[in-house]
């Protein structure tokens, strides 16, 4: 049963609606309900709970002090806890507006070309319509990335995402050649960036998410940083089309921004499949066929084929 | 009886004579000065990646490995050759082979070392290669890679020095040359061998078992070597096939690399009477028989996908055939493959001018090979290359790493040279032992 919420609510799905659908943090979120006076206020907000129910609730009792982890005080090694990211990607939406390319690359103070996501002009056969295909790296459940490296400088985390350590990495780009998907990039040299001394300087080290460190390797991180504190990494936020659902599989459900959905009734109610299944990576990253696109396909030039 | 072993011996410091390693001519002079002009423009380059990053390479998200892992697996293989004369050679009783496995174990020696150094090279990080000992991880093939490349350097060094010791034993004895250097180093490294029956038989006993033992870690080095592509998913590396197609062609492109040193070694030591034509002959025979090997595993390698045209290893294997890489890949087939195969069958064409004109396309070929195994690959992953300037859609290696490159080849090449101009290249005792020279001439005290 799919809920679809059309009330324009972004503002506070973007802050806490990830976080908000956990049994773990609904407790935390009404732990003020008991005993204590708490003045309503009248204004009524949607949860879904993780057993697909929508439950309604007086919008002064969710706790919005949800305790801040610091990511770089946890161990970088462990997940955030109580979190399997996971995210579906709408291809019947996409029109490669390339908004979410843009959102990744101010994200992580990449040059406006370079990003960890791809935009990738798809046809699957010759009578086979084009489509875009937006791709992070898919986080995948039995990465070959991670077993290649000789260093263990990336490596699976508890909450799904597979990260780097760029204080590690010996830069030997096996990994690179490990993905399938081509979804790892590398720090060939900081001028690939185009950063200056105190822009480079300005960048905050944020240990657990892929910071730019000359000959090591870089990609998407799921923003940990963002999925911790219950808010979207910046490509779904950026989306104008509500392309990519983020969310953690543990409450089964995922949110673009816009709208909620269960996750497992989504998958299997539109047909969902991850790319390159057959490769037996296992995917975080589940693709909605291009079906009943939204808008039509139009050919841009930096997609053409070498 | 005395006597009698005096005589042995006199004809044995006689042969040590006529083997002691000499100085160098004119031509010499120059080979050593290109080298080392090479070396340091290598260095230069290598500096100016060290300080910008390997920004300098024209390698780029795509095609992240470059000439660097080709020129790695390159020298990987040239020093299969080792096991290949010293172990596979001795084990089959080929008795012809004494004179070139000294020049084989020093091939082998100084590729395994410039392997080494040519990962280094590749890594973006060199500054945190300890990382490798500290967080090593069992799983990753690169670190098998270390251990096994590790292991083969070890015992390729044994079997170079272990046979060496009795003939820097005797080239001291002779006298001749007695530059300081030559002493010192000498008494050091023949660790006070007296020529004793003892330890002759030491010796042979350790050389045995270093031949046995070395034929499994040749073949794991380059089969890991190999795995280091095919335990990915990447079209045309994905194979099952790929360990034995790795081995297959290392032996030939070392066979290809023991007759070119035989022929230049000869030629600037006038060692006609022990490199003969003969040599030439059977060296001729080994590489065509390596070479019908390799041809195998290559129409396996090639014509098996091909068959198929499955989607993926299809653009690879079209670029290979008739697009971007064609000229390269036929060339190479042919003239590093093919043609010799056919010239070395005659008899005429295992005289040594021509299998040393055949041996450098072989060698010259299996470098493009390697080429061809790394770089077409990966300009054809599975996601479309899309969105990156047009530059990083093709590989086109900049000045720098070639300079690298050919600094490391340049590297093996002095390493050996300087070898051969320190020790005597041929073994002395060996030979003396073939020709039925009684060697151990001295009495146990
Ligand atoms: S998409 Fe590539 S980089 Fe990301 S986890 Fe999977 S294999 Fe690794
Ligand atoms: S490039 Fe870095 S992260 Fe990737 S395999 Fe090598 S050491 Fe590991």
């Amino acid at each position: 049963m799919i809920e679809e919420e059309t009330n324009s609510r972004r503002e506070f799905l973007e802050k806490s609606i990830v976080g908000g659908l956990t049994a773990l943090s609904a407790a935390s979120l009404f732990s003020s309900c008991h005993g204590d006076d708490v003045k309503e206020t009248g204004e009524k907000v949607k949860l879904l709970s993780p057993d697909g129910t929508i439950v309604e609730v007086d919008s002064a009792y969710i706790n919005t002090n949800i305790p801040e982890l610091h990511l770089s005080e946890h161990n970088i090694r462990e997940g955030v806890p109580g979190k399997k990211f996971v995210m579906v990607i709408d291809l019947s939406r996409c029109k490669n507006a390339r908004k979410c390319k843009e959102g990744c690359s101010k994200m992580h103070f990449l040059p406006k070309e370079r990003s960890y996501v791809k935009v990738e002009k798809m046809q699957d056969s010759e009578m086979a319509a084009p489509y875009w295909m937006p791709m992070t790296c898919f986080h995948c459940d039995n990465p070959p990335c991670t077993k290649v490296c000789p260093v263990d400088a990336t490596y699976k985390l508890s909450d799904g995402i597979v990260s780097i350590d760029n204080n590690r990495c010996i830069g030997c780009r096996f990994c690179m050649v490990a993905c399938p998907y081509s979804a790892r990039i590398f720090n060939w040299g900081e001028e690939l960036y185009g950063l200056n001394d105190a822009e480079a300087k300005a960048i905050p080290d944020h240990d657990a998410c892929s910071s730019h460190k000359l000959g090591t390797v870089e990609k998407c991180d799921f923003c940990p940083q963002m999925g911790e504190k219950n808010e979207l990494p910046d490509c779904v936020k950026a989306c104008p089309n509500g392309v990519f659902y983020f969310g953690n599989e543990y409450d089964d459900a995922v949110t673009n921004g816009d709208e909620t959905l269960q996750l497992s009734e989504l998958l299997k109610t539109k047909a969902a499949f991850r790319y390159l299944e057959e490769l037996g990576t296992k995917p975080r990253v589940y693709y909605l066929p291009p079906v009943n696109r939204l808008f039509p396909f139009k050919d841009s030039e930096e997609s053409k084929n070498s | 009886m005395e006597s009698d072993f005096k005589k042995e011996h006199e004809k044995l410091l006689d042969l040590t004579k006529e083997l002691m390693p000499q100085k160098f001519g004119r031509t010499g002079v120059i080979w050593v000065i290109s080298l080392v002009v090479i070396i340091a423009i290598g260095l230069v380059a290598y500096i100016h990646q060290l300080s910008k990053g390997l920004i300098i390479t024209d390698m780029r998200d795509y095609s992240s490995w470059g000439i660097y892992i080709s020129n790695f697996v390159f020298f990987v293989a040239i020093s299969l050759v080792g096991s290949l004369i010293s172990a596979i050679l001795k084990l089959t009783h080929a008795g012809w082979r004494t004179p070139l496995t000294r020049i084989a174990e020093v091939i082998a020696v100084s590729a395994i070392a410039f392997a080494g150094l040519t990962i280094i090279v590749d890594m973006g990080r060199p500054d945190r290669m300890i990382n490798l000992f500290i967080h090593g991880r069992i799983q990753s093939p690169i670190i098998w890679d270390v251990l096994v490349v590790t292991t083969y350097l070890v015992i390729s060094t044994l079997l170079l020095f272990i046979p060496l010791v009795p003939d820097i034993a005797l080239c001291r004895e002779t006298g001749v040359n007695p530059s300081f250097w030559n002493k010192k180093i000498f008494k050091f490294l023949s660790l006070n061998w007296k020529g004793k029956k003892s330890q002759f038989f030491l010796v042979h006993k350790s050389i045995r078992i270093l031949a046995v033992l070395i034929i499994p870690v040749a073949l794991g080095i380059h089969t890991v070597t190999s795995w280091l592509f095919a335990t990915t998913f990447r079209s045309g590396w994905d194979s099952t096939n790929f360990g034995a197609y790795f081995v297959s062609g290392a032996f030939m492109l070392g066979a290809g690399a023991v007759i070119a040193a035989m022929f230049l070694i000869r030629r600037q030591y006038k060692l006609e009477n022990h490199i003969t034509d003969a040599h030439f002959d059977k060296m001729g025979k080994l590489l065509v028989l390596l070479s019908l090997v390799y041809l195998y595993f290559n129409i396996n390698e090639y014509l098996v996908p091909a068959y198929k045209m499955k989607h993926g290893e299809a653009e690879h294997l079209n670029d290979l055939f008739t697009g971007h890489f064609s000229l390269m890949f036929w060339s190479v087939q042919f003239f590093g493959m093919i043609l010799p195969i056919f010239v070395l069958i005659s008899k005429k064409g295992r005289k040594p001018l021509p299998a040393f004109l055949i041996s450098i396309m072989v060698i010259i070929g299996a470098w493009f090979k390697r080429f061809l195994i790394v770089t077409p690959t990966l300009l054809h992953p599975f996601v479309p290359i899309q969105n990156v300037p047009d530059a990083w859609k093709s590989y086109n290696p900049t000045w720098e790493e070639w300079s690298i490159a050919f600094a490391t080849l340049a590297g093996a090449c002095l390493l050996m040279t300087i070898f051969i101009r320190v020790f005597p290249i041929i073994p002395i005792w060996e030979t003396a032992e073939e020709r039925g020279i009684i060697v151990d001439t001295h009495e146990e005290k």
